[in-house]
């Protein structure tokens, strides 16, 4: 993609091309729609051209077991009662939530290694990475994979290059229940309202769109049954970046750099105002005395 | 090499060697830190063959600094004791940033800012450490949230532990004829009886 179109740029302290503005997009996944058929999982693997080894089954139908740097999506499987017994399987593509304010950039410390494209895709540049892991401390949803084969990391990349030119992510075109959908995020956002609206008339009166404002919004949202509880899709109930990274990525470098400089400078001004801390004339008599007397005996 | 027989031997040839192995590693340590810490400082990586080598690298030095660190905080240990005659000089310190320090409390080997320095700089490693060990994600699988204290403790004790080696090579280079002390072992008798009194009386005595 061109830079004009990236919004926000790793370990960069000025502002990015930005006079051109694009409207945001966003991905929905209505999880009371999915089945769980990981067509998607399949799609994303063949758009990207990854191919994760071949797992063993640990008792569920999750597979692999968990993200990797070749399994951009996975479907996860949680069978949970909501209410005593009322058994529901919960299934939900897990994946790059594509964050307004993503915690992944903040924390890189590569300049350019991760990108903010102005219509909110979060992507990773494989080639500046220099695989320290910064990202996955910096990520509120334990989304980027460091690959054990080079050493960078790797997530979803919201198929950023076919949303360039127009295409919808592989995931979407493929989803054969339309429980993915994908366009402008006002758009999602107007559908996901019908999406609710309809699953509060049948009963499940928690639902809910899940765009967690404590990272800006996401540019992949869920129509969640029970979003009063998300955690019953291993989903965090109010994502934010941690304090600790705000803290390492924030305010702790300017103030690093001023009380580093502050302690240079204040020796050097020490230096040229007191001057040097010389063995004094006096001492250094006596001893040469005492050298002389000794050299006479 | 003894410019003057008189001089006095400040530090063996294994101290100096030990010293600098420990200074050197940590100017590079200090160095490819920063330019993974702030993006001001990033331009520092292709002082070690590019932003890539920098990551793989630093922790290598990192091991290596910890090594020789520990075997010069235990050689040093003894002399580095706080007394209360220590404490006494600390309190007086301005007179020493005044530059008038031969009205002040007589001095071992080393005197109470010199001690002080020792121990937050131990104090330092003692962070660094086991924070670098959780940070190092290529060897190492820690919780997520571990590595958000650990890049947290890191970078604070770093910048602390920078500031402190400031302090300590600003006093060797304003202090004059201290210097030569790590590059070849010995001081003038006339530095010793200024700035280590006690000292000076116990190398003399024989």
């Amino acid at each position: 993609m061109a830079s004009l179109d990236i919004q926000a740029r790793s370990a960069t302290t000025t502002p990015s091309p930005g006079v051109r503005d694009y409207p945001d997009v966003a991905k929905l996944i209505d999880i009371s729609k999915c089945i769980g058929c990981k067509a998607c999982q399949v799609a994303c693997m063949e758009w990207n051209d990854l191919r994760d080894v071949v797992g063993e089954n640990t008792g569920s139908y999750q597979n692999p077991p968990d993200l990797d740097a070749k399994s951009w999506t996975l479907m996860r499987f949680y069978e949970v009662e909501p209410e005593p017994n009322r058994l529901e399987w919960l299934i939900r593509k897990d994946g790059c939530m594509h964050c307004a304010d993503p915690g992944c950039l903040a924390a890189c410390p590569s300049p350019g290694a991760i990108v903010k494209y102005s219509n909110g895709i979060v992507d990773f540049n494989q080639e500046h990475c220099i695989g320290c892991g910064y990202c996955i401390t910096g990520c509120p949803f334990d989304i980027p994979r460091i690959s054990q084969t080079d050493h960078k990391a790797y997530k979803c990349s919201l198929c950023s290059d076919r949303v360039a030119v127009g295409l919808e992510p592989a995931c979407v075109k493929t989803c054969p229940t339309g429980a993915i959908t994908f366009g402008s995020k006002p758009d999602m956002i107007d559908y996901a309202v019908d999406r609710v609206r309809d699953l509060q008339g049948r009963g499940f009166k928690n639902a809910a769109l899940y765009d967690p404002p404590g990272v800006g919004g996401t540019h992949v949202m869920y129509v969640l049954q029970h979003a009063d509880r998300p955690e019953l899709y291993g989903l965090p109930q109010d994502p934010t970046i941690s304090p600790l990274v705000e803290l390492w990525k924030g305010v702790a470098k300017p103030v690093a750099i001023g009380v580093m400089a502050a302690v240079g400078l204040t020796a050097l001004f020490h230096y040229i105002t007191r001057g040097p801390n010389a063995v004094s004339k006096e001492i250094e008599e006596d001893e040469e005395r005492k050298a002389k007397e000794e050299q006479q005996v | 090499m003894k410019r003057d027989p008189r001089d006095l031997v400040r530090y063996t040839a294994g101290e100096r060697i030990n010293h600098w192995i420990v200074g050197i590693s940590f100017i590079l340590l200090g160095v490819s830190g920063l330019a993974l810490f702030h993006p001001a400082f990033f331009p520092f990586t292709m002082l070690f063959g590019g932003p890539t080598w920098t990551r793989i690298l630093h922790p290598f030095l990192g091991v290596l600094m910890a090594v020789f660190f520990v075997f010069m905080f235990f050689r040093f240990l003894k002399n580095n004791l706080m007394r209360r005659i220590d404490w006494q000089w600390i309190g007086r310190i301005g007179e020493m940033v005044d530059g008038s320090d031969e009205t002040m409390p007589a001095q071992g080997k080393y005197n109470g800012g010199q001690k002080l320095l020792f121990w937050l700089l131990a104090l330092c490693m003692l962070l660094l450490i086991p924070s670098g060990i959780l940070l190092w994600q290529v060897y190492f699988d820690f919780s997520v949230e571990a590595r958000r204290w650990a890049a947290v403790i890191h970078s604070a004790a770093a910048v602390v532990m920078i500031c402190l080696i400031f302090v300590h090579v600003y006093a060797a280079i304003w202090v004059k004829g201290t210097i030569r002390s790590m590059w070849y072992g010995t001081v003038t008798r006339a530095w010793a009886r200024q700035h280590h009194r006690n000292w000076y009386e116990e190398v003399t005595k024989s």
